[in-house]
């Protein structure tokens, strides 16, 4: 599903040369959980935007279900970032002159999807939004800007779901609230990779990868994993 | 994505700013105004040329009196031109087809107790046919009521219309002129009026009747010559000058004390006149729209740097970079049609306002109306690219920062 192979991005600041992520290699499968953990400055936001196919690796390879991303211009990324990847960012992004509903119907806009307004209010239906179509994002909660955020990620049903600090603009309830959403969702099929830098956030996936000065440092099992395999 | 629904979020973006995008148009509203009012302006005032030579009659020469000149200062009119000069031309000068030696002043005109202000004019029989009259009812006075000076009067339409309504014929009917007993012996068929004249609101009298009995006065004001044809006009002009010299005496030093001159000059110089008023108009245009232009480029580019994180959005759940240009160029040729169709409305009332204070007709083509437009369409396109563009080639991890 995902493969990353040797990743690496670098900058050339002024005469200095700096690496924002070195070698960085791991799979995931599909319907995994994986939680990337690390500082600020410890690359993981680089290595996100590489996921996320919003920037080309300077070494190494990525593959996304098979493609090698280096290959892709950029209409063909937008292509694969419209139909494979669904974000949820921290501060929400929506636009706000939008309804939740055309919020997210927009990504079946761009990717010409047919019917795309009924599928847009099925998705608000699955987070819980179905009444609240119409509103505008300032008429809504943080925690149900966030859900807006998330169903307009799910919409186009990608193959992965990145979450950037999904939790860090809301309460600790609102928060919560939001986790075990997507605890759902990942019980539902969905694979899931979440960017933080809260260990209690990240518990709540299945495994945690653990980057520091651009390097991973560790890659292992949660608790949880082993809870829900032992239930199964 | 729909062009549908990039209109409507244009449509959206547009409405959020409602003065920015008013005072972004302002510029393509005042060009496409005066477009639109340059051209009717123009059209209407080249039918009016064309009408105005109709009802003046075609191949007309006149000559005027010059004036007196005394160490250059310019005092009142010469008082030389007279009957005999005009029968002087109609006898020794060939090629031509009539003349009419003409006075004429403004007097009060009266039948029963209804009133006129109206121009009497004393002239020749060949009058009418020259300044283009179709009789109406009666006749046109003959060559004995000329020569024996009788008080008979041809009255044009709108004097017909002021001193009897439509309830009497007039023919037959006696009117007094200043007093003077007239008998109404035909009236002339409606020409129209002009801006500055109504060739309708007239009394026709024999020249002779007007100098000795009427005016007191001996010398003519104008002396119209209808050419044969309008290639022997300059020949003419030289002949009349030429006869006229003699027959007042003047050295060959001396400068003229008479104008000759074609109907259809004074018409083409007051032709260049609107002319000027109208690429007056057009070199307002042209900055106008440039400047609007560069109005809606420097907007555009202000909406894009505020709407940079938008643009982030858009690019990260799939815009391609077209769509994302696409809608911009969208809104600036948005913008630009609303100034262009707002800019038609006025350029509409423009030209009805000055058809209705000038008293001629404006003439608004279907033409004009899409040259308007499609001006509007392109300069949307035009400085909306560049813009656009930027906008389309926003880096989105930038963009998603941008605070």
């Amino acid at each position: 599903m995902i493969e990353a192979k040797g990743l690496s991005k670098s900058y050339q600041l002024g005469n200095q040369h700096v690496v924002a992520l070195a070698n960085a290699s791991f799979r995931i499968q599909e319907g995994e959980w994986v939680a990337i953990m690390g500082q600020s400055g410890s690359g993981k936001s680089t290595l996100m935007n590489l996921l996320g196919c919003l920037d080309q690796p300077t070494e190494g390879t990525y593959l996304l279900d098979d493609i090698d991303v280096k290959t892709l211009d950029a209409d063909a990324l937008a292509e694969v970032r419209n139909g494979k990847i669904g974000f949820v960012f921290q501060s929400f992004n929506l636009l706000a002159r939008s309804s939740a509903l055309e919020n997210v119907e927009l990504p079946l806009l761009y990717g010409r999807v047919p019917d795309s307004r009924a599928k847009a209010l099925k998705t608000l239906e699955r987070v819980g939004l179905g009444n609240r179509a119409r509103h505008k994002p300032n008429e809504l909660s943080g925690g149900e800007r966030q859900r807006v955020a998330i169903a307009r990620a799910l919409v186009n049903n990608p193959s992965i779901i990145l979450a950037d600090e999904p939790t860090g603009n809301l309460d600790s309830k609102t928060g919560e609230e939001i986790m075990q959403m997507f605890t759902r969702l990942h019980a539902e099929g969905v694979t899931l990779i979440l960017v933080t830098h809260e260990a209690q956030v990240a518990q709540y996936a299945h495994r945690i990868i653990t980057l520091k000065d651009g390097g991973i440092i560790s890659d292992q099992p949660t608790a949880r994993a082993g809870k829900e395999v032992t239930a199964c | 994505m729909l062009i549908f629904d990039l209109f409507k979020m244009a449509i959206r973006s547009l409405i959020a700013n409602k003065m920015r995008t008013f005072l972004t148009a302002l510029g393509i509203i005042i060009g496409v105004a005066s477009v639109i009012s340059m051209i009717s302006i123009g059209e209407g005032a080249r039918r009016e040329t064309l009408s105005t030579i109709s009802k003046f009659g075609t191949n007309i020469i006149s000559v005027r009196p010059g004036e007196k000149k005394s160490r250059h200062v310019r005092s009142g009119q010469v008082e030389t031109l007279t009957f005999e000069d005009a029968r002087a031309i109609e006898k020794n000068i060939s090629l031509i087809t009539g003349v009419a030696a003409q006075v004429y002043k403004g007097a009060q005109v009266k039948f029963g107790n209804k009133n006129s202000s109206s121009t009497v004019r004393g002239t020749g029989r060949e009058y009418a046919r020259l300044a283009n009259y179709t009789m109406d009812h009666g006749r046109f006075f003959n060559i004995q009521e000329v020569n024996t000076s009788r008080r008979v009067a041809v009255l044009g339409a709108t004097v017909v219309k002021n001193l009897y309504g439509g309830t009497v014929e007039p023919v037959g009917e006696t009117i007094k002129i200043n007093g003077s007993n007239y008998l109404v012996i035909g009236t002339t068929v409606a020409k129209g009026a002009l801006s500055w004249f109504d060739p309708d609101d007239q009394i026709f009298i024999p020249v002779t009747t007007a100098q000795k009995r009427q005016f007191g006065q001996k010398y003519l004001q104008t002396i119209d010559i209808q050419a044969e044809n309008i290639e022997d006009i300059e020949t003419i002009k030289t002949n009349i000058e030429a006869l006229l010299r003699r027959r007042h005496n003047i050295r060959d030093d001396k400068e003229n004390d008479f104008h000759v001159q074609n109907s259809a000059e004074w018409l083409n110089s007051w032709g260049n006149a609107a002319k000027t008023f109208q690429y007056l108009l057009g070199g307002i245009a042209a900055i106008s729209l440039m400047v609007g232009g560069i109005g809606i480029m420097n907007i555009m580019l202000v909406s894009v740097t505020e709407r940079t994180r938008e643009i982030g959005i858009r690019i990260a759940i799939g815009a391609r970079k077209r769509e994302i240009r696409k809608q911009f160029l969208i809104e600036s040729v948005v913008v630009s049609v609303l100034g262009g169709s707002i800019g038609i409305l006025i350029g509409l009332g423009i030209s009805r306002i000055v058809s209705k204070m000038g008293g001629w007709e404006t003439i608004v083509s279907l033409n004009s109306i899409l040259l308007a437009f499609g001006f509007s369409v392109a300069i949307g396109v035009f400085f909306g690219f560049y813009p656009a563009n930027k906008a389309a080639n926003l880096n989105p991890i930038d963009a998603l920062r941008y605070e």
